[in-house]
């Protein structure tokens, strides 16, 4: 049913670091292939290996500069999945039924049984959450891997998102918003979470961590650029090489 | 948004249909036996064969069936049914009109309701999503409205109400153009806020998440061909009312001319009706740095 639920038991969603995230979008691929070998149809490649090669991926990692007057650029690499919207309109305008929001954890998910491929809800997100796989015809998503997280067959540390688990920098957290004691909520109250486009008012779950402010590298006093950690070497010898040096000093 | 040609013609098409089955729904022109199969063969061509070239926008029609069912939430399933229902109706007053020599007028007014219902659910496919500003607009629906109505007049040969209709078209068409270019303004989306990197500076794109484009940037983020929007606007607006109208309004009627007279509305109804979707943008291009 598209109507979306009054309430869901649990928010399940992310909460992404652009502090911490380097952009090297290995979330992309492990989420690529966990994806397209388990939940649903594969996410296809078209022209692999051509001039325009193009496929479905249910997470991208975009990277932007952000730059304040007189200040130096930052880099800032933004990854970018379904934020499993409390509001999401991605469900409602779904005309056969396919796309719903589960009242117990607060999960979107298409059921591709259903899906006619109209690109309708693709069409209702801001974010650009949803892709139409080329091949199969239907829409695809993050399913915030639902089939990992309360999966009984795999050991409890993989029972998270695939992208999660695979970020070697830490920049993705998994966890339950409608717990305040929970680690991605006390993170994002710790942090500012974002909410993103709030003006849609599509009440997106996934929070985004902002970068934290930077140290001023333009001065020196308070950072040593090209060796901040190293103390400088001593140039005078210490034991008794320090005497000998000390004594042929003094003639 | 990218202009597609089955999106195109479904909502020309089918909202030309059931302008036209409207009018006839109210009794104009009062016509009956092989005059009024010939009528409504045409009204049914149009919305039947609007509706099938919406099929050709679909990645698995066998599913299409389904679309009956989400009449709670959705538009798109709204219409689907009220586009379904309209046809049946009519029908029953066509089978009147055209076999038995029967007017039964309420079933007529009835369909000719249901008819301007399936228009209103067809703009507000459109006119709900407010990911485009430019459509997410009051205008949308009395817009579609009156291309409805003003072609069906045209096509049932009602010369006067045409005229007027024509001519408010053209204009409600100038100024939901006026209107709409502001719209994205208006909505306060930047690409500060769609990242919500704003209050640490001004961003731009450096690097995008791939280096080919994507189902997104070729569905929603159609840029190529707008730098002629504002000739085809004028191109459209002129042959959508104006010539029909001069034509209407100068010439004694003549099935000649009057052909002439529906062919340049529907040019540039095809014309505005691309530009609904060319100039359409979506605020997800705003990940992209590109509008």
């Amino acid at each position: 049913m598209t109507t979306l639920p009054a309430h869901t038991e649990k928010k399940l969603g992310l909460a992404i670091d652009l502090d911490t995230c380097v952009g090297c979008h290995a979330c992309v691929i492990s989420c690529k292939e966990w994806n397209t070998s388990n939940y649903g149809a594969p996410l296809s490649d078209i022209d692999a290996y051509g001039a325009e090669p193009m496929g479905t991926f249910l997470n991208r990692v975009h990277t932007f500069e952000v730059k304040a007057d007189g200040s130096n650029a930052q880099t800032v690499h933004f990854p970018k999945s379904c934020l499993h919207c409390e509001d999401a309109p991605c469900v409602t305008v779904c005309p056969t039924g396919a796309s719903y929001k589960r009242s117990e954890d607060g999960i979107v998910l298409v059921n591709e049984v259903d899906c006619m491929g109209c690109g309708l809800c693709a069409w209702a997100c801001p974010y650009g959450a949803r892709e139409l796989d080329k091949v199969e015809g239907v829409m695809k998503k993050c399913t915030l891997c639902v089939d990992r997280i309360y999966n009984k067959n795999i050991p409890e540390e993989d029972r998270v998102p695939s992208c999660v688990r695979t970020c070697p920098a830490g920049a993705r957290h998994f966890g339950d918003f409608a717990d305040p004691q929970s680690s991605v909520s006390k993170l994002a109250a710790e942090r500012g979470g974002l909410v993103l486009m709030e003006a849609q008012g599509t009440k997106p779950v996934n929070r985004y961590l902002p970068p934290r402010p930077k140290a001023d590298v333009t001065n020196t006093a308070q950072i040593d650029i090209p060796n901040p950690y190293l103390k400088p070497a001593s140039s005078k010898p210490d034991g008794f090489l320090g005497w000998l040096d000390n004594a042929l000093e003094k003639i | 948004m990218h202009p597609a040609p089955s999106v195109i013609i479904f909502t020309s098409l089918s909202g030309l249909g059931f302008g036209l089955m409207a009018w006839l729904g109210f009794g104009f022109p009062p016509v009956s036996g092989m005059i009024a199969f010939w009528f409504f063969l045409i009204a049914y061509v149009l919305a039947v064969g609007g509706l099938l070239a919406s099929v050709f926008h679909l990645g698995n029609p066998k599913n299409s069936i389904k679309a009956f069912s989400q009449w709670r939430s959705s538009w798109l399933s709204r219409e689907g049914i009220m586009a379904v229902v309209s046809l049946l109706v009519m029908a029953i007053y066509a089978i009147g009109l055209i076999f038995l020599e029967q007017r039964w007028q309420v079933v007529g007014w009835v369909g000719a309701a249901f008819s301007l219902i399936t228009i209103y659910t067809t703009s507000m496919i459109y006119g709900q999503m407010k990911t485009v500003p430019r459509w997410n607009m009051s205008l949308t629906p009395p817009l579609f409205l009156l291309y409805a109505l003003a072609g069906g007049a045209l096509l049932a040969g009602q010369i006067f109400p045409a005229i007027l209709l024509l001519v408010a078209l053209t204009v409600l068409q100038y100024i939901s153009w006026q209107i709409g270019d502001a719209r994205f303004e208006q909505a306060h989306h930047t690409i500060e806020t769609a990242t919500g990197l704003g209050n640490l500076g001004k961003v731009r794109l450096l690097e995008s998440p791939h280096s080919s484009p994507n189902y997104l940037l070729k569905e929603m983020v159609h840029i190529v061909g707008r730098k002629h929007a504002q000739k085809l606007r004028i191109i459209s607006i002129v042959l959508l009312g104006i010539v029909p109208a001069v034509i209407l309004v100068l010439v004694p009627f003549n099935h000649m001319l009057a052909g002439i007279a529906v062919l340049s509305h529907l040019v540039g109804l095809f014309v505005s009706r691309w530009l609904f979707f060319a100039e359409a943008e979506h605020v997800v291009g705003l990940y992209y740095d590109k509008r």
